[in-house]
């Protein structure tokens, strides 16, 4: 079932809708670290990120992704995502603002099923990758 | 290019049990800004179809964290954890991780390579994730970045 976008009716080269989140804020770093369980401190106490090398405390990777994650289940359900990678390019800091990006890059049959494969990524407000990926997403069936 | 550490590529590490509870499924899916009921409601995830309610698509590196399986290969590469970078993550998904589940699962290092004249070294591991019905879930694939001397 298909939520918002009709994307088994999308064409290569054509996007998915934007999901843009943020500012983020320290916040959502804590509760992000309680919530997943990743309690480094390079994320929650600038002295520990400095100490690591870093000018101050870093958004945790996997933050970020879980937003690029949102932006194909606010569009379709979440069985239809069968696959969905990313590499992690550059880091994000507390202030900046996510935008998430998808591009269709192929539309496919496999095994009776409709399969759309996409280019995906995370950018910050001055437009710096932040995460480059892709996602395979079923367009038919459930 | 093969590195030092070659010796571990296709070691496996114990398998490990992991509870999906419902308060942890809320608190990560509103962490992340998900608002879909399906993370928080039962009788709405399963009016959408599923089994019950359903962990959001990352929660399952949060139960390979959870089973202390962030830093096996870097503990048997004794590198400093200071210079590990996470590289690429990537998701197979196969069925719902839902609350009640018992997810078990096992993480085996798939690659280690250097890149760089031996600057970075990069590993590769794999998880398989399945539930308490025998059913594959999830594939986690990472790769880890160690940038060396």
């Amino acid at each position: 079932m298909n939520k918002h976008t009709d994307i088994a009716n999308l064409k290569p080269g054509e996007s998915i809708p934007d999901l843009v989140h943020g500012p983020i804020t320290r916040t959502e770093l804590a509760l992000f670290a309680g919530a997943s369980g990743d309690h480094n401190p390079i994320h929650l106490d600038d002295a520990a990120a400095q100490a690591g090398g870093l000018p101050g405390v870093i958004v945790h990777g996997m933050l970020m992704m879980a937003i690029l994650g949102r932006m194909l289940t606010e569009q379709v359900s979440q069985t239809q995502v069968r696959r969905f990678s990313n590499r992690f390019a550059a880091m994000a800091v507390p202030g900046d603002t996510i935008t998430c990006r998808g591009v269709i890059t192929e539309k496919r049959e496999l095994d009776g099923e409709t399969l759309v494969d996409l280019d995906i990524n995370a950018a910050n407000q001055d437009g710096a990758v932040l995460l480059k990926g892709s996602a395979t997403l079923a367009v038919t069936g459930n | 290019m093969k590195t030092e550490f070659s010796d571990l590529i296709g070691k496996e590490y114990p398998p490990f049990k992991v509870d999906v509870e419902k308060g942890r499924v809320g608190f990560f899916a509103k962490a992340i800004g998900a608002k879909d009921p399906v993370h928080f409601d039962e009788k709405e995830a399963k009016a959408n179809g599923y089994r019950g309610i359903i962990a959001p698509l990352t929660f399952g590196y949060t139960i390979a964290m959870d089973a202390g399986q962030s830093f096996n290969a870097l503990d048997d590469m004794n590198v400093d954890k200071t210079r590990a970078v996470h590289g690429e993550q990537g998701f197979t998904y196969h069925d719902d991780i839902c609350v009640g589940d018992t997810i078990s699962g096992r993480q085996e290092i798939t690659d280690i390579y250097d890149k760089k004249d031996g600057a970075l070294i990069f590993v590769e591991t794999a998880i398989k994730l399945r539930n308490q019905l025998g059913k594959d879930v999830v594939d986690l694939h990472s790769v880890i970045v160690i940038r060396n001397g």
